[in-house]
């Protein structure tokens, strides 16, 4: 017998955010930048045809660079576990709710061909939206993520924003993730010691249940934001200005390579949407 | 009361890769109104052998007995057991969320089934037990100090009228008058109420001091358990798994060494100070 605080202690402890999967290949070693430009072009370039053959273009590309990656495909499959109900339901509507010639139909209920196939594109576009951001997040560490990202949006800093503060507020909140869920785990024991309950009683009353893990989890959570300026400013951080990197970003060759099998993917699949008959 | 636990193993990561054993094969029988303090190096399985006693983590083989009775078995009240087993955590007073300091103290009580009227009256009890004066009552949890908070806690446990109780790092964080306190306290209601105590110390002094039994733990397992002063004897042995004995005993050592026999038992300040005295008067007394 299980009791119910456990089960509810473990489900946290399986949240893993920040998914990434650590392996020398040469995606892991690309430059981070280009691996956001690369993912956004793939996923830009998923919107922009309807027949098959690019689909056939999308798919080799992507089985491509994973088979590079050295990342097992249960762990990119892993991704859409959470959008799983999403794909469904949308697929199930555009299957029945398109206009067009009958195949058959289940009561009011009528699947068309037409309804068939923009079931299965859509369903595809989700999937390899999902698997490709997934090739991203699982070949760079987040602190690699945040770092291209804040040189990427360099140049905004001319109109003023703040990218650096922002960048560095995105990698502190991922640091504290694990931190966090730790606390949370450690309070719903705390609590689950003094006979609290959170598995049992209606909606209202569960939501009143996470009183007392949320108040020590904020608190908990202030004090250490406190410590943690307190810490920074002991160092003298004052934000972006004339700071280096540990770790500078810098292009290699095989970083213009991976541009220019960018742009050879955008041609190939531009040309391939015009010749193809479908 | 007893606490019993029969080849009680427990295992990290449970049907992964990377299963790892926090607790090997342990038995162990703790009774009636002991005080037992268990010392062991940073992931030496401690405060998972801890939530075994309350039934927060369940050992992966072996079985844990309250009273005699399975509490892994179908029906039997975690609730209850919770109630009965008080444990408290490594810093408390990060637990604390009610508005008020008397209501923070009401949660466990009320949550096991206490009736109302007897949640109260606990609680005044208990928060009067820990030294928190009444024009404390309705004050904010937040706005205590450290050492206060902590008592605050130890009161929300210490409400539900717990038979045994269960501490880990009781001390940790206070400075030596607050560790005094805490340990005065617990003392009076090991005395006071027959119950059972059961800490985890970094500090041999603290457990030389307090303790009537310790268990000592290392990678998982329990190497040595005994009486204090028995087990301090073990000074090789304990300095080998990154513990060590307390400094007054270590004195004692070495002063043996250099061929001054001192009386057994020297491991604490007062037992020691006491024998080096004696030593001192026969010594005295011999050369007249």
């Amino acid at each position: 017998m299980v009791s119910e605080p456990e089960k509810g202690c473990s489900m946290i402890r399986d949240i893993t955010i920040g998914q990434y999967y650590a392996a020398q290949s040469l995606i892991h070693r690309l430059d981070p930048r280009l691996k956001i430009i690369a993912t956004m072009v793939y996923i830009i370039s998923l919107f922009t045809f309807h027949d098959m053959a690019g689909y056939v273009v999308a798919i080799l590309s992507f089985g491509a660079v994973v088979a590079l990656s050295k990342v097992p495909l249960r762990f990119m499959l892993k991704g859409l576990k959470p959008i799983f109900f999403i794909l469904v339901f949308t697929a199930c509507l555009n299957l029945f709710a398109t206009p067009g010639k009958n195949i058959f139909a289940i009561g009011v209920l009528s699947v068309t061909w037409e309804g068939l196939w923009k079931a299965v594109y859509i369903s595809l576009r989700l999937i390899f939206l999902i698997l490709g951001s997934s090739v991203m997040t699982l070949t760079t560490t987040p602190d690699q993520l945040t770092n291209g990202l804040e040189k990427l949006l360099g140049p905004l800093k001319a109109v003023k924003v703040p990218v650096h503060e922002l960048a560095m507020m995105m990698s502190i909140a991922l640091r504290f993730i694990p931190i966090l869920v730790d606390e949370t785990n450690k309070i719903m024991k705390a609590q689950a010691a003094r006979g609290a309950d959170f598995e049992s009683g209606n909606l209202l009353q569960r939501l009143k249940n996470l009183l007392p893990i949320l108040v020590p989890l904020f608190a908990s959570s202030v004090r250490r934001a406190g410590d943690l300026a307190l810490a920074m400013d002991a160092r003298c951080y004052h934000g972006g200005g004339g700071r280096t990197k540990m770790y500078p970003l810098n292009y290699q060759k095989r970083d213009l390579c991976g541009y220019l099998v960018c742009i050879a993917y955008i041609i190939v699949l531009a040309a391939v949407v015009q010749v193809s008959p479908f | 009361m007893s606490i019993r636990l029969e080849n009680v193993s427990y295992v990290y990561g449970m049907g992964t890769t990377e299963e790892k054993y926090a607790l090997k094969n342990i038995n162990l029988e703790i009774g009636n109104h002991e005080l037992v303090g268990i010392a062991g190096h940073t992931g030496s399985g401690k405060s998972t052998l801890l939530q075994l006693f309350n039934g927060l983590e369940h050992a992966a083989h072996g079985t844990v007995y309250y009273n005699d009775q399975n509490i892994y078995e179908k029906g039997f009240s975690m609730k209850e057991l919770r109630g009965r087993v008080g444990l408290v955590f490594q810093y408390p007073e990060h637990q604390l969320f009610e508005a008020t300091v008397i209501k923070d103290v009401e949660f466990g009580p009320a949550n096991i089934g206490m009736p109302p009227m007897e949640v109260e009256l606990n609680s005044f009890q208990a928060l009067k037990d820990v030294g928190i004066g009444e024009e404390l009552l309705d004050a904010s949890p937040l706005t205590l100090s450290g050492g206060q908070k902590r008592r605050v806690a130890l009161a929300g446990v210490l409400a539900m009228q717990p038979e045994v109780l269960v501490l880990d790092e009781p001390m940790a964080g206070l400075d030596p008058l607050g560790r005094r306190e805490v340990f005065e306290l617990l003392l009076k209601l090991y005395q006071e109420r027959n119950i059972t105590i059961i800490f985890v110390s970094h500090s041999m002094e603290d457990i030389a001091e307090y303790a009537g039994r310790v268990l000592i733990m290392n990678q998982g397992e329990i190497v040595l358990d005994g009486r204090p002063d028995k087990v301090f004897r073990y000074r090789k042995e304990l300095e080998q798994i990154g513990l060590g004995i307390p400094q007054s005993a270590l004195l004692a050592a070495s002063l043996r060494e250099r061929g001054i026999r001192l009386a057994d038992g020297c491991i604490t300040v007062e037992k020691t100070t006491q024998a080096i005295v004696e030593w001192y008067q026969n010594r005295k007394r011999g050369a007249v």
